[in-house]
């Protein structure tokens, strides 16, 4: 399979065909000023056929989800979700990201989701912290002290027991997905 | 009384209990009643769909499914959590293997999913639902005089799951106008405010927040509103961060749209979590009370 019916074959990655290369969804990107491939120069690259390149570049990691890519694509391209899509890619495949810390956050946060059921943020933070740069924390410490004199950080997390079947049904997915 | 199945999402309980706090508040008076799903779990986020896009769906559609046994409308006041929730449905109805596939998941926990919980915002709910005619007619402290910035953020209005304008909406700005106030133009009112990325590209967000801030003020703004808990955070939390970064001094209050509301239904302040935010509304009070006072006088 080339990477682009691979990109077409993944959820949010549908219509990557139907690009027309008019840059829109670049010229919408408040972030697109910070990325190395911006969105209509990484759909060239998947339809080159350049794999490593893209899914090792940090460049989607810098999108917000903002969608007005995708509001304004003509062609129903959804850029943003073919972000996630790219995103989930690199995750599958263990590439090891340059030039962010966004996947660090990312994993914080779904792991902060499948311990407690809910995402506990300070618990995510200080794991995001911890395995990226403990220093950093000292910088932003004055905001968390506010949130948290301001009960908006609670030191426990709030443990759901809906995360017990959280987890199983997780599992069985896996094992579902795995016997396809 | 008006039903629904509640999801309040994480941060109404943490970084947002401003959110969580005033909603509570205002449902009774208005005449909606929230029934919180029980046991509800993280909706993933976009942060999930990130790392593995169809498990995504997967965690997502617990809580749909947990809402579907009760037969109401879901209604979330997260904007995330509104498009992670709407997205996973309209997903799970396009595509059938992954819905069996997910429902034998499901299973292991005793719960199914058939694909018909309509999901809502709590913002398309005030506007349209409550309307704002019953709003203003509840108003015992109208807001008069008071500017503010609507600000809507980004998922709460794009993609476009159809309930206002996803380039420049206007349900924000009616519910502020119905409390007496003025909805100043902003014409930034659905431009990112960095979500999530202002942990690890701080430089870059912040840049964002500025222009946000800066655009309420040059129209005017004497605060600013939202429905949205990360725009909220992002806006108020790191506003000391901003003025660090590029020596300005804004001290712009940032309330939640139900807080604004609960003011001018009269509810306290501390019930409407306005202690919790971290510019001082002070000055929004000292206005609202000040003119309360004179209405009272004048009577």
């Amino acid at each position: 399979m080339s990477f682009v019916e691979e990109v077409a074959a993944t959820h949010g990655g549908e219509n990557i065909c139907a690009c027309i290369q008019c840059g829109i969804c670049t010229g919408s990107c408040p972030t697109a000023g910070e990325m190395e491939y911006p969105p209509r120069k990484i759909i060239a690259l998947i339809r080159a056929g350049m794999r490593g390149e893209v899914l090792s570049s940090s460049s989607m990691w810098h999108c917000l989800s903002c969608y007005m890519c995708t509001l304004r694509c003509p062609r129903d391209v959804r850029p943003a979700e073919l972000a996630h899509a790219l995103k989930s890619l690199a995750s599958r495949y263990n590439y090891r990201i340059k030039g962010t810390r966004a996947p660090a956050i990312y994993h914080s946060f779904v792991s902060s989701m499948i311990n407690n059921g809910r995402v506990h943020e300070l618990g995510m933070i200080l794991r995001y912290y911890l395995t990226t740069n403990p220093l950093v924390a000292l910088k932003i410490f004055p905001v968390g002290l506010k949130l948290l004199l301001r009960r908006r950080m609670p030191l426990r997390p709030h443990k759901t027991s809906g995360r017990r079947s959280l987890a199983r049904m997780v599992k069985k997915f896996r094992e579902i997905r795995g016997s396809h | 009384m008006k039903r629904y199945a509640y999801y309040p999402g994480c941060s109404t309980e943490s970084t947002a209990i401003g959110l969580g706090l005033s909603i509570k508040a205002v449902a009774g008076p208005l005449g909606i009643e929230l029934e919180e799903l029980e046991d509800w779990t993280c909706c993933g986020s976009v942060q999930y769909g990130s790392l593995d896009e169809l498990e995504a769906i997967l965690v997502a559609t617990r809580n749909l499914a947990l809402a579907e046994k009760k037969g109401l409308d879901l209604v979330t006041p997260c904007s995330s959590c509104f498009i992670t929730l709407t997205s996973a449905g309209l997903q799970l109805r396009k595509n059938h293997l992954l819905m069996s596939q997910v429902n034998e998941a499901l299973a292991v926990a005793n719960l199914e999913y058939h694909g018909n919980v309509p999901v809502r915002h709590l913002t398309e709910v005030l506007a349209s639902d409550v309307t704002t005619e019953v709003i203003a007619s509840n108003v015992k402290y109208r807001l008069n005089g008071l500017k503010v910035a609507p600000y809507y953020g980004c998922q709460l209005v794009r993609p476009d799951y159809g309930f206002d304008d996803p380039d420049f909406p206007r349900s924000l700005d009616r519910l502020v106008e119905s409390l007496g106030a003025e909805a100043i133009p902003f014409p930034l009112k659905s431009r990112c405010c960095g979500g999530t990325l202002v942990i690890p590209e701080e430089d870059m967000a912040l840049g964002l927040i500025r222009k946000l801030l800066d655009n309420a003020l040059e129209n005017g703004a004497q605060c600013i509103t939202t429905p949205c808990p990360l725009c909220q955070i992002n806006l108020d939390a790191y506003q000391s961060r901003v003025n660090n970064k590029f020596k300005t001094h804004y001290n712009l209050p940032v309330l939640f749209i139900t807080q604004l509301i609960g003011l001018a239904l009269g509810i306290d302040a501390v019930s409407l979590g306005l202690n919790t935010n971290i510019v001082s509304p002070g000055r929004v009070l000292d206005d609202i009370l000040g003119a309360g006072q004179e209405a009272s006088h004048g009577a």
